[in-house]
């Protein structure tokens, strides 16, 4: 299964990508996925989820195709 | 009910005018409140002084909040309709960043609905500023 992986902003750059597409074949949470983007480092708990376009959490659960994106707290206005 | 992200510099009065005349088309004597936020981009913040700002957003999901959030707006109080344009990319001094009108009978729910779109947007939908200082040094603005 093939998932898109975002990040934005701040976090972009210290991750340094944009984007990214992983592959994996068991069920993964949010969480599972930063670990694998990003050499297991922890999930700071500021950092904010999105999957597919909607705010999520570190413990859902995504599927084939799905948009997971990780941005930090939101600054507009 | 719209909704509109752009990259390009507005007028929010030119904005208001244009749509206000849509509006009146269905609307004319019908409401009797409108109410206006502008956000602006200012030469100062966290006691330094800015020369601009960049905002990014998630495009799709940004646009898809705010939708979400007007028409809780539009079901939680008594209003016509609501309007949000919001700037991204390079934004210079004086230049308006956000544009928030709500208009309804009343004016108790066009200024209650209307704060609560600038506060939901200001927390929760996915923009970021990059401000670049006087000294050209440039930083993320923390939220």
């Amino acid at each position: 299964m093939t998932i898109t992986v975002k990040f934005f902003a701040s976090l972009r750059e210290q991750v340094g990508k944009t984007e990214t597409q992983i592959e994996f074949s068991d069920s993964l949470t949010v969480n599972k996925i930063w670990q694998q983007v990003t050499a297991n480092k922890v999930l700071p708990k500021h950092i904010l989820v999105a999957v597919n376009q909607e705010y999520a959490s570190q413990d859902t659960t995504v599927k084939e195709g799905d948009e997971v994106a990780f941005f930090p707290p939101v600054t507009g206005g | 009910m719209k909704i509109e992200i752009t990259a390009n510099a507005f007028n929010p009065w030119q904005q208001l005018q244009s749509y206000e005349k849509i509006l009146n088309d269905k609307y004319a004597g019908v409401y009797g409140a409108a109410n206006i936020f502008v956000g602006t981009m200012r030469n100062y913040n966290e006691g330094d002084t800015v020369q601009s700002l960049f905002l990014e957003h998630y495009a799709g999901m940004t646009e898809n909040y705010l939708a979400k959030v007007s028409k809780i707006a539009l079901e939680r109080w008594e209003i016509i309709d609501t309007l949000i344009i919001h700037r991204v990319g390079e934004i210079h001094l004086g230049e308006t960043i956000v544009l928030i009108a709500t208009w309804s009978g009343h004016r108790q729910a066009a200024f209650e609905s209307c704060r609560f779109l600038i506060e939901e947007l200001k927390s929760h939908a996915p923009f970021w500023k990059r401000e670049t200082l006087q000294n050209n040094s440039v930083r993320w603005v923390k939220g």
